[in-house]
């Protein structure tokens, strides 16, 4: 199979580890929290959802650390507002449509307005939550946190970034928020992969087209870029995990090369990462760019990959959009 | 920190807080009336005799925790903390008004000394019960106060704390409600039922106290039998008179939202005449006394005194 030899070949010059076992990227989390909570300032609250968003171990290793609040996301993330106000490091885990969704006003004038060191993390983010339906996929979280004063918002791509984000943000004093999926993901990025809040992370270089995704699809982005390599369309591949500081400096280093842009996220393409290039792009170096997401859309039932298809998440939905963007024929 | 441990002496520095809140009101042209009229007895207790805290060092880690969840009463807060010393009196005339540290609702980091921003209303005994939290399992002898309001327990984020500090049994958690009846529509029970709320706190297991809040004996036997308090959270449940010490105010949910001179009633004055009749019926109160008192009680005089004086 071509595309597998081409992933292969991509794999070899960048020292990636495509064909690692796929874990899901919330086991990132739980193991990352592990490592932090040495430090006995670091709390978890969860909301009757311990198991699924991998704080269990945590629970156990750390039972004095650890506050369950029950099926009541207002009060999780509030509670950890009063918590980080005695010198606490709150992380509050629940399902991304729960908390920010349930719970966004209060993370709005408790966390942001009053600068509390809280660590907001929403789990089962994006449509390949899959069967649950679309009541449970959370698509406008990106955008409702990004659009908040003193807010980071990050979305790792793979378990080893999660694990590393889970760090970086223990580390990083202020309000913070962090979203992963559900399913498990390719592995992009190894123990080595150096991690840093707003620095993006470029995988491939090539001056054509700019591909600037977050969280798991970037695999399928990097997929694309080897199909449109055959083709002898040379594609820088960005890693865009954190969407908010972006990092408007590698994003305009490429974006100057290529004149051409693709944005891919598994969220609503209003105000989430696409939103965020756009809006930095149309200021600084306005060029083409071609948003993929879910547009203006409820999510629904189904297998995660038929939804990751349907929904044009895959890559060879990508990799068309990326020949239409660039003018050329299949 | 000025201590005051006379009643005499507690109920002369609340009309002198009342005082600076129809001054700093008027001035402001908008903001909350009733709420921070009813609450200035509690107010006075809490900063001039039962609080830890110390306004020259006001991130003393040894300090009790003040949280105002209804934070549109702020103005008593403000007034009581100015009067306490945190800041200089003369500022409570910036409030409401571009490039205040006295915000419409609180900002913390405006103004030192404030434990929370509050304004959107619900989510204070949360915080309040998280702080209580974490200085518990720090073994910390610190009490947190959070003071509500009888309205936001319409809320459901209010409740989910009420169901959270008393499964962790937090007893170094001191919530005193303003049981005044009203709320911006109308009277609390004809908005959204309450009542019985004692009842409905001991249900929740929660120690529950009914105290007359504006009758500083009972305030303050009350509020020292606090760091006592044991095995669950302890809800006092203050039954206040909105718009306290005002006569045209008292019990009318019309003031509930609004600042003197905005509001024609039956029993208010004209418009214009609402500021000053009411500072004349604060300020006539105890007046034999009131010489006596400033002298013993340097540079507590009504902010309206002061301007008055150097205007003359």
């Amino acid at each position: 199979m071509t595309d597998l030899h081409q992933l292969k070949n991509l794999n070899k010059s960048l020292h990636l580890n495509f064909f690692r076992e796929r874990i899901p990227t919330r086991n990132g989390y739980g193991e990352g929290l592990l490592q932090v909570g040495k430090d006995k300032r670091i709390m978890v609250l969860c909301a009757d959802l311990v198991e699924s968003t991998r704080v269990l171990a945590f629970k156990e290793k750390y039972p004095q650390q650890f506050i369950e609040v029950g099926v009541a996301e207002q009060n999780l993330v509030t509670v950890a507002a009063g918590l980080s106000a005695v010198g606490k490091i709150p992380f509050v885990s629940s399902y991304a449509v729960f908390c920010p969704g349930r719970c966004w006003e209060q993370i709005r004038t408790t966390i942001c307005y009053n600068n509390r060191n809280v660590k907001i993390i929403g789990a089962h983010a994006g449509i390949s939550v899959g069967p649950d339906g679309a009541t449970h996929q959370m698509l406008e979280d990106i955008a409702i946190m990004r659009s908040l004063p003193n807010m980071v918002v990050v979305v790792p791509a793979d378990y080893e970034q999660t694990k590393k984000a889970t760090q970086a943000i223990a580390a990083y004093k202020g309000p913070a928020y962090m979203r992963f999926a559900r399913e498990k993901t390719e592995q992009m990025t190894t123990t080595k992969t150096p991690f840093q809040i707003g620095k993006a992370q470029v995988l491939t270089h090539g001056n054509d087209l700019t591909i600037i995704a977050a969280g798991p699809v970037l695999y399928e982005c990097l997929r694309a870029a080897a199909q449109l390599e055959q083709k002898n369309i040379h594609v820088s591949v960005i890693n865009c995990h954190t969407i908010k500081p972006l990092d408007g400096e590698t994003i305009l280093t490429a974006v100057r090369q290529s004149k051409k842009v693709i944005t891919v996220e598994e969220a609503q393409i209003t105000g989430g990462l696409g939103g965020a290039v756009t809006e930095f792009l149309a200021e600084h170096y306005p060029v083409p760019v071609k948003r993929i997401g879910v547009r203006d859309h409820f999510g629904e039932s189904g297998e995660p990959q038929e939804l990751l298809e349907q929904f044009g998440f895959s890559a060879r939905h990508i990799y068309k959009e990326a020949l239409s963007l660039l003018g050329r024929k299949r | 920190m000025k201590q005051l441990h006379s009643i005499k002496d507690l109920q002369m520095m609340a009309n002198i807080i009342r005082e600076d809140i129809i001054t700093a009101l008027t001035e402001a042209k908008s903001g909350h009336s009733a709420g921070p009229l009813g609450m200035a007895d509690i107010f006075t207790a809490l900063y001039f005799n039962v609080l830890k805290h110390n306004p020259r060092k006001p991130n003393w880690p040894g300090r009790d925790r003040l949280v105002l969840s209804n934070g549109h009463i702020c103005p008593v807060l403000y007034a009581t903390m100015a009067n306490a010393g945190y800041f200089p009196k003369k500022e409570l005339l910036t409030l409401r008004k571009l490039g205040t540290r006295l915000q419409g609702h609180p900002h913390r980091e405006s103004l030192p000394g404030l434990e929370t921003t509050s304004g959107p209303l619900g989510s204070g005994l949360s915080q309040a019960a998280g702080m209580a939290y974490g200085l518990k399992i720090d073994k910390k002898p610190n009490l947190v106060f959070a003071l509500c309001s009888d309205g936001e327990h319409d809320e459901g984020n209010h409740w989910e704390a009420v169901l959270f500090a008393a499964k962790y049994k937090l007893s170094n958690l001191i919530a005193i409600t303003d049981r005044n009846y009203i709320q911006i529509d109308g009277n609390t029970e004809n908005i959204m039922p309450l009542d019985p709320l004692d009842q409905k706190y001991n249900a929740f297991n929660w120690n529950v106290i009914t105290i007359d809040g504006n009758d500083f004996k009972q305030i303050l036997a009350v509020l020292h039998k606090a760091r006592s308090n044991r095995d669950r959270p302890l809800m006092i449940i203050a039954n206040t008179i909105p718009g306290k010490g005002v006569e045209y105010m008292e019990n009318d949910y019309r003031w509930h939202g609004s600042p003197p001179g905005t509001v024609k009633t039956e029993r208010a004055p004209s418009l214009e005449e609402q500021s000053s009749i009411a500072l004349d019926e604060l300020h006539a109160r105890e007046a034999e006394l009131r010489g006596k008192w400033y002298r013993q009680h340097n540079k507590l005089d009504p902010l309206h005194t002061l301007q008055s004086k150097k205007r003359t």
